[in-house]
């Protein structure tokens, strides 16, 4: 890739517990994009974004900045960084607008009001800029912290778990914000471990298990790729069991007969659904209601964590 | 340098300071007064001079150093053990600031403080005994050289403490023990030996002494010698601190 705004390279982490947290971990991001690592828990993305913002120390390997060693470029390269954790913590006693300029000086920039009255707005922190920190709901503390990582106008965010445990209006506030700074031209890397928070947001989708990096797609690419699905069926009348002119789709019934479950392939390029759907009226089966659920993350990682031995063994 | 970055954490160290302004002035206020009730007058009216200088006038010094230490310790070390208990040190590990300058912050904030204190401390003296220097801008820098060691001796504890409680351990066993025996309140010319030769091991003897000899121009020690030890305390307390930041010591896993 040519140019990337962040180059991670053979990062290695060991913890003194022994937890091997991160296998030599190899990634680039690219200048303005969104990029989604997408990981269960455990898989090792806190750790590596706290390795790029130096709270955790590396074992191995290097990160680069716009081709900067971070480390010993670190006052350049954390200048232009913002991190907005995934545990909350704040200053209980200081109120919301001297935390946020706070921010901004110990990030060496010139005090700004105007500056922080804007970012302050934007995340509709200004009427509360006189609260102190311990009076605020955990969904306005998760916005003083957004606000926190803006406030020295970052270029490069890093957004840890942004939608654990919050409310669905200020989900879709901070994702809004979040493609306005797309638009501004910051590179936003947030971590989550959900698949359709990714695919809603990112532009390009880094999969993590176990400290390993398993696969880097563009988003549209990976949704394809990614999993196998799940067709629900609520039937009008009950089934003894499933017919057999059915067999060749290996339907499911459920115990009182009422669901019919086909799990088929998401990226084949034939579901088998339109053909599951023919077979069912040819057999005079109605059904009142259907869904289709997307399978967990965990069964798709087992999937391409599966997918890759039989390619590395091919 | 990131001054800017410097200057955010000393005011917000200073503020945090400001929230308790009050009582953090009337304790060293009531303690000084109550030392010279019970010292100056119980003791004093036995003991009217040690080596020419009134007892109540010889005791200031060892008063301001008393609260120095304390004072120093305390908020240097609450001032960094804060934000690695509730996590907020984040901030400060991933923000542009080298090593120097985060100790520069905190450091300077808690010498302030205790400065601010050790003044106070000196007038309130003032309302007791009669108290002059000799050698004023001395006296100066010498309490500031030893208010800066102990704000970074204090830091170390504030990194090393797992526990709000462990932050008292050292304060109260250890230092101010040896402040007590080192002769803040009495001539250790006075001591029978061997406790003469066994209390100049105290390294608070040579603090107390050099702060000493700066007010009255007399001391049990000499004051190059008071200014050495002084000096190779700071130099292992500037030591400890670069180690903790070049291995990340209880700061980065
Ligand atoms: N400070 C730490 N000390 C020891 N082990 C840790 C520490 N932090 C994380 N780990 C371990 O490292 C692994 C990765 O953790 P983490 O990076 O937090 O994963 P994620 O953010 O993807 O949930 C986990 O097994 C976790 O238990
Ligand atoms: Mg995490």
């Amino acid at each position: 890739m040519s140019d990337p705004i962040l180059s991670i390279r053979g990062l290695r982490k060991a913890y003194a517990s022994g937890t091997e947290a991160l296998k030599a971990v190899d990634l680039d991001i690219r200048r303005g994009e969104i990029f989604a690592l997408l990981g269960p828990n455990g898989a090792g993305k806190t750790t590596l974004i706290s390795i790029v913002c130096g709270l955790v120390t590396a074992s191995g390997g290097e990160v680069l900045v716009d081709g900067k060693n971070w480390q010993t470029h670190y006052r350049e390269v954390r200048r232009r960084i913002g991190l907005v954790p995934q545990e909350l913590t704040t200053d209980a006693f200081e109120p919301v607008i001297s935390t946020v300029s706070f921010s901004r000086e110990l990030f060496g920039k010139p005090r700004d009001p105007a500056k922080i009255e804007e970012i302050l707005r934007t995340l509709t922190l200004w009427d509360k800029r006189k609260t102190i920190m311990k009076e605020l709901s955990g969904g306005m503390k998760r916005r003083v912290m957004i606000a926190k990582a803006l406030a020295h106008e970052p270029d490069i965010l890093f957004l840890d778990e942004p939608t654990a445990g919050v409310d669905v209006e200020l989900r879709k506030d901070m994702w809004n914000m979040v493609r306005r700074l797309r638009e501004q031209g910051v590179t936003i890397i947030l971590t989550t471990h959900y698949i359709e928070e990714a695919e809603e947001m990112a532009d390009r989708v880094g999969v993590i298990a176990k400290g390993e990096l398993i696969l880097v797609e563009d988003k549209a690419a990976l949704m394809q790729k990614l999993g196998r699905k799940i067709l629900h069926l609520q039937l009008v009348e009950p089934l003894a069991a499933v017919p057999s002119a059915l067999a060749p789709w290996q339907p499911q019934l459920s115990e009182d007969g009422a669901t019919l479950t086909y799990e088929f392939d998401a990226k084949a390029d034939r579901t088998g659904i339109p053909s599951l759907l023919a077979a069912l009226r040819d057999e005079g089966i109605t059904f009142k209601d259907l869904d289709t659920k997307q399978s967990s993350l965990e069964d798709i990682f087992v999937d391409l964590i599966q997918q890759q031995r039989q390619e590395a063994a091919e | 340098m990131n001054w800017r970055g410097i200057w955010a954490i000393y005011r917000f160290e200073m503020h945090r300071f400001r929230r308790t302004l009050w009582t953090g002035l009337a304790v060293p206020v009531i303690t000084t007064s109550l030392y010279f009730i019970v010292f100056g007058s119980a003791i004093g009216s036995r003991m009217t001079e040690i080596g020419g200088v009134p007892y109540g006038s010889f005791i200031v010094p060892g008063l301001m150093l008393l609260s120095v230490f304390t004072e120093s310790i305390f908020n240097a070390s609450f001032g960094i053990h804060m934000p690695r208990f509730t996590g907020t040190i984040y901030e400060i590990l991933s923000a542009p600031m080298s090593a120097f300058e985060t100790v520069l912050g905190y450091v300077g904030a808690a010498a302030s403080k205790a400065m601010i204190v050790a003044l106070v401390i000196f007038a309130t003296a003032h309302l007791f005994v009669p108290v002059s220097v000799l050698h004023p801008l001395l006296a100066l820098l010498f309490l500031l050289l030893v208010t800066l060691t102990f704000c970074m001796f204090g830091f170390i504890i504030g990194i090393w403490a797992k526990g709000f409680e462990q932050l008292q351990v050292i304060p109260l066993l250890v230092v101010t023990p040896l402040t007590f025996l080192g002769g803040s309140f009495y001539s250790i010319e006075m001591l029978a030996e061997p406790w003469r030769t066994i209390t100049l091991f105290n390294p608070v003897v040579y603090l107390v002494n050099g702060f000493r000899w700066t007010f009255f121009g007399t001391a049990d020690v000499a004051f190059g010698t008071a200014l050495a030890a002084t000096a190779a305390f700071a130099g292992a307390c500037l030591l400890g601190i670069w180690w903790i930041f070049r291995t990340g010591y209880r700061l980065k896993a």
